[in-house]
């Protein structure tokens, strides 16, 4: 199969999840478009490495897995602590940190 | 081993003094006036083995630092260099003596911690003075900045945190700029050489082309330009010294500022020669301009202290004349000017300083008739008055006419000029005097002004004698300070202009 | 021996001022003792010049190498010559009476033991000025008498007016003091040297222009010391200091120090035509000037400067005449010194008398009140106005003979100032000495002490015996030849001529005064409608005026408006940028509204522009 046809699919599936981060309101919707992206990132990373036949792209591809769901577990914590104090799952909510 | 001992005692005694519990206040400042005097002796000790038959660095020790960017721990000292030294040394414990009180009357901080960042100032300026590295002389040019900064900040008058600020801002964007020439330096060293280096004596060997130099310089003049100060970079001065405490001005404006016009002449002219040759016209212009500015602006000062911020702008003019005039005499002159400044603007400086801590007030209007309550008081005013005008006799006016003497023979408009000065030197002085000192007293004057203090006399007396002392005997200092001349006049392939007319039998 | 001529006084003059309180008891004594042995030294050392044949009476003596930088070679010497020694035995003879003066006219000053210290700094420092081998250190002795004279003049600093006479003083002299340095800068880099030998050697090799430009820089210092025109102005308000100081430093010594600096630099003169008659010119117009202030003034010491000022410009003048002048203007020097002293002191007794009142429309009929101060007056009156056998007339003559040597104009000038001088002199003795009483209601006039009327004896004696023993014993022509060289002058009207009409001139002006003043009532305040003239010379010619206008206001409104300057537009600039920086964050940070969507975009948005770049480049 055409390398190529992986890399348009990671290409889509990382355009869907910005523009879910971009457009969603609910937290949690937001963090699944962030994994969205992470993983087309790695979908890129293993067609490159199959591609290229060396191991880079895999062991990349591990890291991100790994930082993922590390991010996941804080980035949930963070998620449920907004909610039970605010009664809502929404980012707009959660502005106060500015000027 | 001996320089890098003499940086030190200063820091371990800020080290000890702040270790000291803050509830015995008196203590502190014993010990930190103690290792300021060992500094004094140690300083003393380099400037008597000095051997003056030679005017290249002495009491060198280098030790490798940051290998990789060819940066190493080197410290050396020449005639001009150890003066200056022997001078911080010698005015460090003298504002400490004067400025005995000054941190019990501050709103925030303790007299321990105004002993020890003064402790830690007069190391990083005997760092700044010794430094033969390009690199360890920046890391001291800006490590002096922050005992500073914290000096005004925490212990000055009212306008203090503006004061302070300011001073921090103008000393940081002239180190900017100085660091992006050093860092230039490097690169073209490491073109030269094929590893880079920041040795001082290395870099001066090099052959720079004039192109290249004329940038570089630039960017260590304006940071030097903006220490020393000269006009127009000069404005944060007045703040500073005006909201400082006494001590804290004397060593402020009498010793820190001295390193920028220290770079100059230890850095700039050595390693520059073409461009500062090519630059050393405008300079001049701008030398001279600050004469007469900040002897003008003086003149219309109502704050004593700005007075005298201003008239060491004027002072500063000279030096830097001096300086570029390249001829032995104006460099000769400029470096003893330096030292002289440094001893009567610090006599002035806690003089005023004295009466303003009686009154209350440091404006001129404030006073009048002093010298009817407090004569002796009165007496060293004018003293330390008549060092600030050049009157021979005393050791400014050896240096000042060294100065005039050395740009005569190279630009003469200048030194007219310049010699026009004096008068204005005479109009600021003489008429604060009239208006502080002489008249008849007010109610608050005699309420408030008393006589000065056995303490207080201790500090300046030491001054004065020193400043008479240089007007006859000066070549005790130029004997160290033309040896190392000669050094930067072979440096930049200059040598002083011949008489035309020479005299038969009068020659040595 | 030459250093303990000024280290004598010096060490009196430190004694004093740093023994403080302590010394209050006997200070007064010592610095007597310090003047006195001094003059005892030089008389000593005059002795010994006598005795040597002429060649071998210059002496020197080296100290230490005072500076040393290059080519700027500057010994601490002193040197010792005819002309030197003549200084120095005027200088501490007059001075020593004038301490001797002082102990009585002091006696109840708080401050009197300050006052001697000064006074002994005076003595050193005007001793360094003459002894000095080198120019440098000339320099160093002439702001140092400046100092000295600064100090004494402001002596009663709580007088504002007296403070702002001292500042003025100094001011004006450091004017002069510019022209001094400019002098000793063009000598260093045009011959290398400073010593008096090295210049005079070397000024025939010099450019001429070069030694004109020396010349007219020598002379501007010469007018601010000895407040010549255009620098006069300082001289009158002077005289706020204790009479003594008017006597000794603003009558017999430092103002003529200006004279020596001419004299002294004779070599310079010689060879320019063009600084001579700048010389002449500023002698002339002073002379006329000094005069002309002095008729008009009521007070008595201020009347005396004025003459000060007029007797300096016949020096100045005899000095620009060239070899034909140079040693009458040092023998008008001494005999002025002498007679000047002894006028100001007799002054001083005066006011002394009259509870400090300087107003002479306040005096009248004094002469049978104070004897010996009327006898000495009068005797120093015959010798200022020219009276033979009197002192001035000697030296005074022979100033008015070589000036018409040079040129009618010249001439005719110090023959209208003998005149005026004579005016205003008979016009000081008639009112303090002759007419009625016109003392103020509890004055009661008493003749002074002894102490203070026997220096004024003394200085009687000289001025009337001191010329003709100078020029008839003394030879002093051919004492001061080796030195300055001497000629006599050409082309100049006949003696036989010039005296008489010399005396008439000198008997009308003292006629006319008598005439106004002896023979009428003085009225106690002075007339308000007089001349324009009058007018004129009782504002000092507008002297003061004229630095107001031109240096002082626009002076004034220069630093005003600097100051303006350095604060609005300097600091203003400065502060501006901090203000633009300050007003863009303010802006800025607004971006940082809190929402992640926002934050999510710009990221978003760089990283496609990031993304561009790189897909460009690599187009």
């Amino acid at each position: 199969m055409n390398p190529n046809n992986y890399l348009l699919l990671a290409a889509i599936l990382f355009t869907i999840g910005a523009y879910g981060v971009l457009v969603r309101r609910n937290a949690i919707i937001v963090f699944l478009s962030v994994e969205l992206m992470l993983n087309a990132a790695n979908l890129a990373f293993v067609a490159a490495a199959r591609n290229t036949g060396t191991l880079d792209g895999l062991v990349a591809a591990f890291f991100v897995m790994v930082v993922a769901a590390a991010e996941v577990v804080v980035g949930l914590a963070i998620i449920v602590t907004i909610f039970r104090t605010r009664r809502s799952a929404s980012i707009d909510e959660a502005s106060l940190m500015k000027y | 081993m001996l320089l890098t001992i003499m940086l030190l005692i200063p820091l371990v005694g800020s080290i000890a003094v702040f270790l000291l519990p803050a509830s015995k206040p008196a203590l502190a400042k014993q010990v930190a006036l103690g290792f300021a005097l060992i500094t004094l002796v140690v300083s003393s000790v380099v400037v008597v083995g000095l051997d003056n038959s030679t005017g290249l660095l002495q009491y060198v020790e280098s030790y490798e630092w940051i290998a990789a960017f060819g940066i190493s721990w080197t410290l050396g000292v020449n005639g001009i260099s150890a003066l200056l030294i022997v001078m911080t040394a010698i005015l460090v414990p003298i504002a400490m003596i004067a400025g005995w009180w000054d941190a019990e009357n501050a709103t925030r901080g303790t007299a321990k911690g105004y002993f020890s960042l003064i402790l830690i100032l007069e190391s990083c300026i005997i760092g700044a003075f010794a430094a033969n590295d390009l690199f360890l002389f920046f890391v001291f040019f800006e490590a002096m900045l922050f005992p500073i900064y914290f000096l005004i900040g925490k212990f000055g008058g009212p306008q203090r945190a503006y004061a302070a600020m300011k001073f921090l801002l103008y000393s940081l964007v002239g180190g900017l700029f100085m660091l992006a020439a050093m860092i230039g330096l490097y690169v073209v060293s490491a073109r030269e050489l094929g590893t880079g280096t920041f040795d001082v004596v290395t870099l001066t060997s090099l052959n720079i082309d004039p192109g290249t130099q004329k940038m570089l310089f630039l960017g260590f003049f304006f940071a030097f330009a903006v220490k020393a100060p000269l006009v127009p970079f000069h404005t944060w001065l007045p703040d500073a010294a005006a909201e400082a405490t006494p001590g804290t001005s004397t060593l402020l404006v009498g010793v820190l500022d001295k390193v920028g016009t220290f770079g100059m002449l230890h850095f700039l002219l050595p390693i520059f020669p073409e461009a500062s040759k090519f630059y050393a016209p405008v300079i001049i212009v701008l030398a001279v301009i600050s004469i007469f500015y900040g002897a003008l602006v003086a003149i219309g000062q109502t704050d004593v202290m700005r007075l005298i911020a201003f008239t060491s702008i004027s002072h500063f003019g000279f030096i830097v004349l001096g300086i570029f005039a390249f001829t032995s005499q104006g460099l000769s002159g400029a470096s003893f000017y330096m030292v002289n400044h440094g001893f009567s603007t610090g006599a002035l400086f806690l003089v005023l300083g004295y009466l303003v801590s009686r009154r209350g007030s440091k404006r001129i209007a404030d006073f009048g008739g002093v010298q009817k309550v407090a004569p002796l008081m009165a007496g060293m005013f004018l003293l330390s008055g008549l060092s600030s005008l050049a009157l021979p006799g005393m050791s400014s006016f050896v240096s000042e006419f060294l100065v005039l003497a050395g740009t005569f023979a190279v630009n003469q408009p200048a030194a007219i000029f310049a010699t026009l000065g004096i008068v204005l030197a005479a109009v600021y002085i003489l008429w604060m005097y009239q208006r502080m000192m002489t008249g008849v007293p007010s109610q608050e004057v005699t309420e408030t002004v008393t006589e000065i203090n056995r303490r207080e006399l201790s500090a300046v007396a030491p001054l004065l004698v020193l400043l008479i002392a240089l007007g006859f005997f000066p070549q005790i200092a130029l004997d160290s300070l033309n040896p190392a001349v000669q050094q930067i006049q072979e440096y930049i392939g200059f040598s002083d202009p011949q008489a035309p007319v020479v005299i038969e039998g009068s020659g040595e | 021996m030459i250093a303990a001529l000024i280290g004598l006084p010096l060490l009196g003059a430190v004694v004093l001022l740093l023994g403080g309180r302590r010394t209050n008891a006997w200070g007064h004594l010592l610095a007597v003792v310090m003047s006195a042995s001094s003059f005892f030294i030089a008389a000593m050392l005059f002795m010994q010049m006598v005795g040597k044949p002429e060649e071998e009476r210059e002496i020197g003596q080296f100290l230490f190498d005072w500076i040393a930088v290059g080519a700027f070679q500057i010994p601490f010497g002193f040197y010792l010559d005819q002309l030197a020694i003549v200084f120095v035995l005027l200088i501490t003879g007059v001075g020593t009476l004038i301490h001797i003066y002082s102990i009585g006219y002091m006696a109840h000053d708080p401050n009197r033991r300050q006052f001697f210290g000064y006074l002994n700094l005076f003595i050193a420092s005007m001793l360094l000025l003459v002894l000095a081998d080198n120019y440098f250190l000339l320099y160093l002795g002439w702001e140092s008498v400046g100092l000295a004279s600064y100090l004494l003049i402001s002596f009663y600093q709580q007088k504002p007016s007296a403070a702002a006479a001292g500042k003025k003083a100094f001011i004006v002299n450091r004017v002069g003091d510019v022209g001094l340095a400019l002098a000793i800068l063009l000598m260093f880099v045009t011959f290398g040297t400073l010593s008096f030998e090295g210049v005079a050697a070397g000024a025939g090799l010099a450019a001429p222009t070069t030694v004109t430009w020396i010349g007219l820089a020598l002379l501007l210092a010469a007018c601010g010391k000895s407040a010549q025109f255009p620098l006069q102005s300082w001289l009158l308000d002077a005289m706020e200091g204790p009479t003594p100081v008017s006597a000794l430093i603003h009558a017999a010594t430092m103002v003529t120090a200006g004279v020596y600096l001419i004299v002294r630099a004779h070599a310079i003169f010689d060879l320019s035509e063009t600084a001579r008659t700048a010389v002449v010119i500023v002698g002339a117009i002073t002379l006329l000037l000094g005069a002309f202030i002095g008729t008009a003034k009521d007070d008595i010491k201020k009347g005396l400067a004025g003459s000060t000022m007029s007797q300096i410009g016949y020096m100045i003048l005899a000095a620009g005449l060239g070899p034909v002048g140079y040693v009458f203007a040092i023998f008008h020097l001494l005999t002025h010194g002498m007679f000047k002293a002894g006028l100001f002191l007799g002054a001083g007794s005066v006011m002394h008398g009259m509870h400090d009142d300087v107003n002479m429309r306040h005096y009248g009929a004094l002469r049978t009140m104070m004897k010996v101060t009327y006898a000495t007056f009068a005797l120093g009156f015959l010798a200022i106005i020219g009276v033979p056998p009197f002192a001035g007339f000697w030296s005074k003559d022979e100033i008015i003979h070589a000036a018409f040597g040079q040129n009618l104009f010249i001439g005719l000038a110090t023959l209208l100032g003998a005149g005026v001088t004579a005016f205003y002199m008979t016009r000081m003795m008639a009112m303090t000495f002759f007419g009625e009483a016109r003392w103020e209601q509890d004055v009661k006039p008493h003749e002074s002490p002894a102490v203070m009327t026997i220096p004024m004896i003394v200085l009687a004696l000289g001025s009337a015996f001191g010329g003709m023993a100078m020029l008839f014993i003394g030879d002093i022509e051919h004492w001061l030849e080796p030195v300055t060289g001497f000629a006599y002058p050409q082309n100049s009207v006949s003696k036989a001529v010039l005296i008489p009409i010399t005396l008439a001139v000198i008997l009308g002006g003292a006629g006319y005064a008598w005439l106004c003043y002896g023979r009428r009532p003085i009225p106690v305040d002075a007339p308000t409608n007089v001349s324009l003239l009058t007018k004129a010379a009782r504002a000092d010619a507008y002297g003061d005026a004229i630095n107001e206008s031109l240096f002082m206001r626009p002076g004034q409104y220069l630093t005003r408006s600097l100051t303006w300057f350095d604060a609005k537009a300097i600091d203003g600039f400065v502060g501006g940028i901090a203000a633009a920086v300050g007003g863009l964050s303010a802006r800025s940070r607004r971006l940082q509204n809190g929402y992640v969507r926002s934050y999510a975009l710009t990221m978003f948005g760089g990283a496609t522009l990031i993304a561009l770049i790189l897909l460009l480049v690599r187009l």
